[in-house]
C-alpha cells in the first residue's frame, strides 16, 4: 500500500483532539471579540474617520496548524457577523477572507521555523516580539487596504484612502499588540 | 473527471477562497443595487434586538440632553398657541378647516444605532412597518434633516444618513429662495456641501439653508444649517458652499419620520408626465 493511499489521520485527529478544549476557547474568543468590536470600537472615532478593526485579532491567533479550509470558513463567518452589525453587506467578509488567504504565505515567508507543533498558536511564548509585529502589521495592512477600497469603491481618492488605511492599521496594530500580551500571560492549568 | 477532482482537491484552499470572495462580492453588489437588501443588515431580528437592548442602556446617559431639547420644543410650541397671542381685534376671524388639508404626518422614533465615522453611514431606528414606516420616507429632527428610510422590517428600519456618499437633498437659501443640492463629502460630519447655486446669487456666511419641499420626501422649510464658507471654483459656473449643520449627528437620539400623504399621487403624476410622449 502506498503511503498516500492510507487514510489520512490528519483531519480526523485534528478535529477529535482539538474539539474539547481549544475549539471551545476559540468560540468564546469569537463572541468576546465581536462584542468588543461592535459595541466599543465601532463607536470610537479618532480625528475624522480612523476606525480600529480589532476583530482581525481572531484570525491572527488561530493555531498554526489549522486546516486551511477551516481558516477561510472562520474568516468568512467572522466577517459576515461584523457585516450584519455594521450595515456593510459583504465588505468585512471579503477583506477578512482575503487576509486569511494570505496568512499561510505570510507565516511561511516571515518565520525561520517552518514546522510548528500542533496546538501552538502565535504568541509571545513561542515567537519573538519583532516577528509578531511584522506578521501582524502585514496582515492588518492588507485587510485594511482592501476594506477601505471596497468602502469607497473607486480609485478616485487613491492617496487619501491609502493614508486612512495606514493610520487605521497603526491604531488596530496597537490594540492587537495589547491583545497578544493578554493572550500570552502565564496560564494556570 | 478524476483529474479535475484531484486538481480541485490539491488547490482546495484557493478554490474555497474564490468561492467565499464571490459570495461576499455578490452580497455587496446586491446591497448597492436593490433597496430591499438581504438579511445582512442591522434591521433584521437578531441584530435589531441586540442594538435595541444596548440602546436602552445607553439612553440613560442622554436623558439630560433630551430633556433640555424637549423644554425648548415645548417653549416654541407654547409660543405658537392662541393663548400666547394678545387679541387686538374684537372681530373674530374664521378658520375654515377645509382650506388646510393635512399633507404630512409624523411618527416618533428613537435611534438605536448610528455612526458618523464611515464613508457611508447608516442609522437604525426602533419603528418599522408595524408602526407605519415605509421605504423612502424622510427622517428629521426639529434641528435638521437626518436621512431617508432605506429598509423596513416589522419593528425596525434602517435609514440612509445624510452623511452618505449617495445622499442628495434638495435645499434652498432661506432669504432668497435659490435652489441647490445638499451632499456630504467626508470626513467632517458637522459640515455638508451645497452645490448648483449660480454665481450671480448673493450669499453671505451665516445665511440659513432649509429644505425646498420639491423632493416629495421632506416638507418645505426644515432647517439644515448655516453657510460657513463659500468659494468659486475656477472654471465653474456654480458656487461651492460649505454648510455647517445645526444637528450634531453624533448626539442625535430622537427623530420624527415624515409621511407625505400625497407622495404616491405626486410620484405617479410625475412619472406619467415624463414617460408619456407629448404631442403639440
Amino acid at each position: 500500500m502506498k503511503l498516500d493511499q492510507l487514510p489520512s489521520p490528519y483531519f480526523g485527529n485534528f478535529i477529535f483532539n482539538q474539539m474539547q478544549k481549544s475549539t471551545l476557547n476559540y468560540i468564546g474568543r469569537f463572541f468576546i471579540i465581536v462584542i468588543i468590536q461592535i459595541f466599543v470600537l465601532n463607536n470610537i472615532q479618532i480625528s475624522g474617520y480612523i476606525n480600529p478593526f480589532f476583530y482581525v485579532f481572531l484570525i491572527l491567533i488561530l493555531p498554526f496548524n489549522i486546516p486551511k479550509y477551516l481558516l477561510l470558513v472562520v474568516a468568512f463567518l467572522l466577517g459576515i457577523t461584523i457585516d450584519m452589525f455594521s450595515n456593510t453587506a459583504g465588505m468585512h467578509a471579503s477583506a477578512t477572507v482575503f487576509m486569511a488567504f494570505l496568512r499561510p504565505g505570510v507565516i511561511y515567508l516571515t518565520s525561520i521555523k517552518k514546522e510548528f507543533e500542533p496546538k501552538t498558536f502565535p504568541g509571545f511564548h513561542n515567537m519573538d516580539a519583532s516577528w509578531i509585529a511584522t506578521y501582524s502589521i502585514i496582515m492588518i495592512f492588507c485587510h485594511h487596504t482592501l476594506l477601505f477600497f471596497l468602502e469607497v469603491f473607486s480609485f478616485n481618492e487613491f492617496l487619501s484612502t491609502i493614508w486612512r488605511s495606514l493610520l487605521s492599521s497603526l491604531v488596530t496594530f496597537s490594540l492587537v499588540f495589547i491583545g497578544f500580551m493578554l493572550e500570552s500571560r502565564p496560564q494556570k492549568r | 473527471m478524476r483529474n479535475l477532482i484531484n486538481f480541485i482537491k490539491k488547490h482546495h484552499f484557493f478554490f474555497i477562497f474564490l468561492a467565499l470572495q464571490t459570495i461576499a462580492f455578490i452580497m455587496m453588489v446586491q446591497s448597492n443595487h436593490y433597496h430591499r437588501s438581504i438579511w445582512v443588515n442591522s434591521a433584521n431580528k437578531l441584530t435589531g434586538q441586540l442594538y435595541k437592548n444596548y440602546a436602552n442602556i445607553e439612553e440613560y446617559f442622554y436623558l439630560k440632553n433630551i430633556n433640555k431639547k424637549l423644554i425648548q420644543e415645548n417653549k416654541a410650541l407654547i409660543e405658537q398657541t392662541p393663548y400666547s397671542f394678545l387679541k387686538t381685534d374684537q372681530q373674530t376671524f374664521h378658520i375654515n378647516d377645509t382650506i388646510y388639508k393635512r399633507q404630512y404626518t409624523y411618527i416618533n422614533a428613537d435611534i438605536i444605532n448610528n455612526s458618523v465615522n464611515r464613508r457611508n453611514n447608516y442609522i437604525t431606528i426602533n419603528k418599522g412597518s408595524l408602526h407605519g414606516v415605509e421605504r423612502d420616507m424622510g427622517v428629521i429632527t426639529p434641528m435638521g434633516v437626518i436621512g431617508i428610510v432605506k429598509d423596513v422590517s416589522p419593528n425596525f428600519s434602517s435609514v440612509i444618513s445624510l452623511l452618505h456618499m449617495d445622499t442628495r437633498i434638495s435645499a434652498k437659501i432661506k432669504k432668497n429662495g435659490h435652489l441647490g443640492t445638499i451632499l456630504w463629502d467626508a470626513p467632517n460630519y458637522r459640515k455638508v456641501t451645497m452645490k448648483h447655486i449660480p454665481l450671480h446669487v448673493e450669499v453671505q456666511t451665516g445665511d440659513t439653508i432649509i429644505t425646498s419641499g420639491y423632493s416629495k420626501i421632506f416638507p418645505e422649510g426644515i432647517n439644515i444649517g448655516t453657510i460657513s464658507d463659500y468659494k468659486i471654483r475656477r472654471g465653474e459656473n456654480f458656487l461651492t458652499i460649505k454648510v455647517e449643520l445645526f444637528e450634531d449627528f453624533n448626539k442625535v437620539r430622537n427623530v420624527h419620520v415624515v409621511n407625505n400623504i400625497y407622495r404616491q399621487e405626486q410620484k405617479e403624476l410625475e412619472v406619467r408626465s415624463t414617460t408619456q410622449p407629448v404631442f403639440w
